[in-house]
């Protein structure tokens, strides 16, 4: 959307500050601004309770979803190639899928996590852990 | 020569992204889950909470000067080149920095996961 409604505007230059505002009032440079600020919001709320390790391939499958917009809204041609590359792309996002979401919280404590509730996580942890070895 | 200039500028689009990533990720995991948060305490504390840790800004800044080396490697380098290559290394530069900065426990499943995504994105933009 940002690329559609930048092409609209046209180029612009250092000398021309006016062609910024302008490109900010076109509606495609807008929406395509706020989907990213969305993108982001929801980027750091899946980072506040999921490993970086997890929630980045899971990002990637953007990718995937733009090759597939292309061929089937814009009608573009995909080359073998790109078809490998989005078989990579989901085979590792069910890869890292397929593993606990957080490592960092729990067992393997992160010394960047250090406030009281990953304290009672713990020992919940440990105490799961203990019923687990009676039974 | 001028394949030193592209590569020099991939690497250094490569090092603030992952530096960004790292440090946004970082500003997060001390925020807390932010869902519960939301529910405990509403949406302002958690906007609060994170314009309040500097590791969150910090992390902005160093996405911006991610971007804007992006812009400068595109100069010197093929776009053909340059976009895939930086977007590829970034992910595998993030599974080393998230095992060593994160501590997260980067087990095989990952680091198998890390190299398919980055071949796979090398792929799809290039």
């Amino acid at each position: 959307m940002l690329s559609h409604g930048m092409k609209q505007t046209g180029s612009v230059s250092l000398h021309h500050l006016q062609g910024v505002i302008l490109a900010l009032l076109n509606p495609w440079v807008a929406v395509g601004i706020l989907l990213l600020l969305a993108f982001f919001a929801s980027y750091m709320n899946a980072l506040s309770w999921a490993d970086l390790t997890y929630v980045l391939p899971a990002t990637s499958l953007g990718y995937v979803l733009l090759a597939l917009v292309a061929k089937f809204a814009l009608h573009e041609q995909i080359s073998l190639l790109r078809w490998l590359g989005i078989v990579l792309i989901s085979g590792g996002v069910g890869f890292v899928a397929g593993g606990e979401a957080s490592t960092s919280h729990a067992r393997h404590q992160s010394p960047f996590a250090e406030d009281e509730k990953d304290g009672t996580a713990e020992s919940e942890v440990a105490s799961a852990a203990s019923g687990g070895a009676q039974r | 020569m001028k394949h030193l200039y592209t590569w020099s500028g991939i690497l250094i689009v490569v090092f603030f992204s992952v530096m960004g990533d790292i440090l946004i990720a970082r500003a997060m995991k001390k925020v807390g889950d932010v869902h519960e948060l939301w529910d405990r305490c509403g949406l302002w504390t958690v906007v609060g909470k994170v314009l309040s840790r500097t590791s969150f800004f910090l992390g902005v800044m160093a996405m911006a000067v991610a971007f804007f080396s992006l812009l400068f490697a595109l100069s010197w380098g093929d776009v053909s080149l340059v976009a895939p290559a930086a977007a590829s290394l970034t992910f595998i530069g993030n599974a080393f920095a998230a095992k060593i900065f994160l501590h997260e426990k980067v087990d095989r499943r990952r680091w198998i996961a890390a190299l398919l995504v980055a071949a796979g994105v090398a792929l799809l933009a290039g």
